[in-house]
């Protein structure tokens, strides 16, 4: 799992509503994969990131070089471009688990897959 | 309507195959590269040659990178009935732009060898109900796909269609209920084969063709009950939900149903296996939609039918979602499915949610709850003539 999901994934336990992102990660296994660099891809992910989210996802996996926010004129900065790309596309969590901040129901996550599955009683109509 | 000017006339040479999709998609692909289908021609039904009007020759080409539905496009320099009347036109086209080099008969060729390098026949991880790769690529082409954009597949499958997505550029999300065909475990769907293989997963789909590096996640999720926070980012969904035949439908129940013969999901062991009503279905996926797309951003896909009780009004309906297109494909005697193509135009607030279940709009895809029982009641009838009809 990469960052940038973690960064749009939510929890829908009842009662939860917006309280359910971010999800607490936790990491057992992690493993960077090198990705091809497009910074055309990346510049346009940038408005869509929850920074705060990022940064507390970045801090429990203890990667460095993490930018704190989004610079002017990023669009054209390929040093910060770079370290974005490296951390939402090639920090890959094959094995841990993603918990709901709100109902601690914990989400698995086993092969680089999280498993969102909720029964009946446990989501929101 | 007015004659398009004799220079910028194009000659399309279509595929004849696919015939009702053939429209939607060139004019999506238009639409995508900032064109207009403008053309004097009325019918475009059966036949194989389309006479457009192009603005620009750059257009034409970007048109021919994508499209799987033309073969080949030509500068039209003049046309007619009758040898007299192809002279004369051609007498009004400007000598000066008969510009004779290598392109001269054709500028350039559609995509179709997609069709035969994708195929699903040699791909490595298959499911029992892959899309056919041609198809594949015109449900992109009908999401006007294009480079950088995010692309999901709530019933993900295999991925078939994500990896269309991503031949054009597009970086791809999948979910399914499934965790075994997720994950890429459990019984193989090629004949001959038991199990899958440590290479067969939508990841190496990606990979078998070099498209890995599109490849952002896929998740074990229930798509009635989705995990995304609220916002847009998605330009495209494109997606085949299951109609409950080959693979049957199905969304998470509760711990207290009683189950018979049902399945829990390995890991969590949350139930799994309640038939999820198709109209509830369609409703859940064009309310996604609607939340989910950007702002212009397209949704495709495929609305089975009981043809003899189909109705135009039967194709599910949202205020934030326009209709585009809706393109048949005959399954069976009885049975069509429908390439449903919808743009996102509003932006999408809660009541919205509830404001179609009121509209009569909606309500006439009841019916379609029944559709697998109307499905297989057709197949024991004709097997029960073929009985009768042996024994005679």
């Amino acid at each position: 799992m990469k960052l940038l999901t973690h960064n749009l994934l939510s929890s829908h336990v009842r009662g939860v509503g917006p309280r359910g992102f971010p999800l607490r990660l936790q990491a057992t296994e992690v493993r960077i994969s090198p990705v091809e660099f497009n910074p055309d891809f990346v510049a346009r992910m940038i408005p869509k990131v929850e920074w705060a989210a990022l940064l507390e996802a970045a801090d429990t996996l203890h990667l460095v070089e993490v930018p704190k926010e989004p610079i002017q004129g990023y669009e054209h900065d390929e040093r910060f471009l770079r370290k974005m790309h490296h951390v939402l596309l090639e920090v890959d969590v094959l094995e841990g688990t993603l918990q709901c901040p709100e109902s601690g129901r914990l989400f698995p996550i086993s092969r680089g897959i999280p498993n969102m599955l909720l029964s009946d009683e446990e989501t929101e109509t | 309507m007015a004659v398009p000017g004799p220079v910028n006339r194009y000659l399309l040479l279509m595929a004849q195959e696919h015939l009702e999709f053939r429209l939607p998609e060139i004019k999506s692909l238009l639409s995508l590269f900032g064109g207009q289908f403008t053309s004097s021609q009325e019918t475009y039904g059966k036949s194989p040659f389309w006479i457009l009007s192009i603005p620009s020759e750059d257009i034409a080409r970007n048109l021919m990178k994508r499209t799987v539905c033309a073969k080949s496009i030509f500068e039209l320099w003049g046309h007619g009935k009758s040898p007299e009347e192809l002279y004369s036109s051609l007498k009004n086209y400007p000598v000066e732009k008969m510009v004779c080099s290598e392109m001269w008969f054709s500028i350039a060729d559609g995509q179709r060898e997609l069709i035969e390098s994708y195929s699903v026949k040699k791909r490595h991880f298959i499911g029992n109900t892959s899309m056919d790769a041609g198809l594949s690529f015109i449900m992109a082409n009908h999401g006007k796909v294009k480079e950088n954009d995010i692309v999901f597949d709530p019933f993900v499958g295999t991925g078939g269609l994500l990896i269309a997505s991503a031949h054009f550029g597009a970086y791809v999300y999948g979910t399914d209920i499934d965790y075994n065909t997720v994950h890429g475990l459990g019984k193989a769907s090629r004949k001959n084969q038991k199990w899958r293989g440590p290479d067969e997963n939508i990841r190496a789909n990606l990979r078998q063709y070099g498209l890995e590096k599109y490849y952002l996640d896929v998740l074990v999720s229930d798509a009635s009950k989705p995990s995304w926070r609220k916002g847009t980012y998605f330009d495209a969904v494109i997606t085949d939900p299951p109609y409950g035949i080959r693979e049957s439908t199905r969304r998470t129940g509760s711990q207290k149903e009683i189950p018979k013969g049902i399945e829990k999901c390995p890991e969590t062991h949350v139930p799994v296996s309640l038939s999820y009503h198709l109209s509830d279905m369609f409703f859940d996926l064009l309310n996604f939609a609607a939340e989910t797309l950007v702002l212009g951003g397209r949704l495709v896909y495929w609305l089975p039918v009981y043809t003899p009780e189909y109705t135009e009004e039967m194709v599910p309906w949202h205020p934030c979602l326009k209709l585009i297109s809706n393109c048949e494909q005959k399954l069976s005697s009885h049975t069509s499915r429908r390439l449903v193509t919808m743009e996102k135009v509003k932006e999408f607030e809660n009541r919205d949610q509830y404001s179609h279940l009121l509209s009569d709009h909606f309500l006439p895809y009841q019916g379609h709850n029944s559709f697998r029982e109307k499905y297989f009641s057709g197949v024991t009838k004709r097997i029960a003539k073929e009985e009768k009809s042996s024994q005679e």
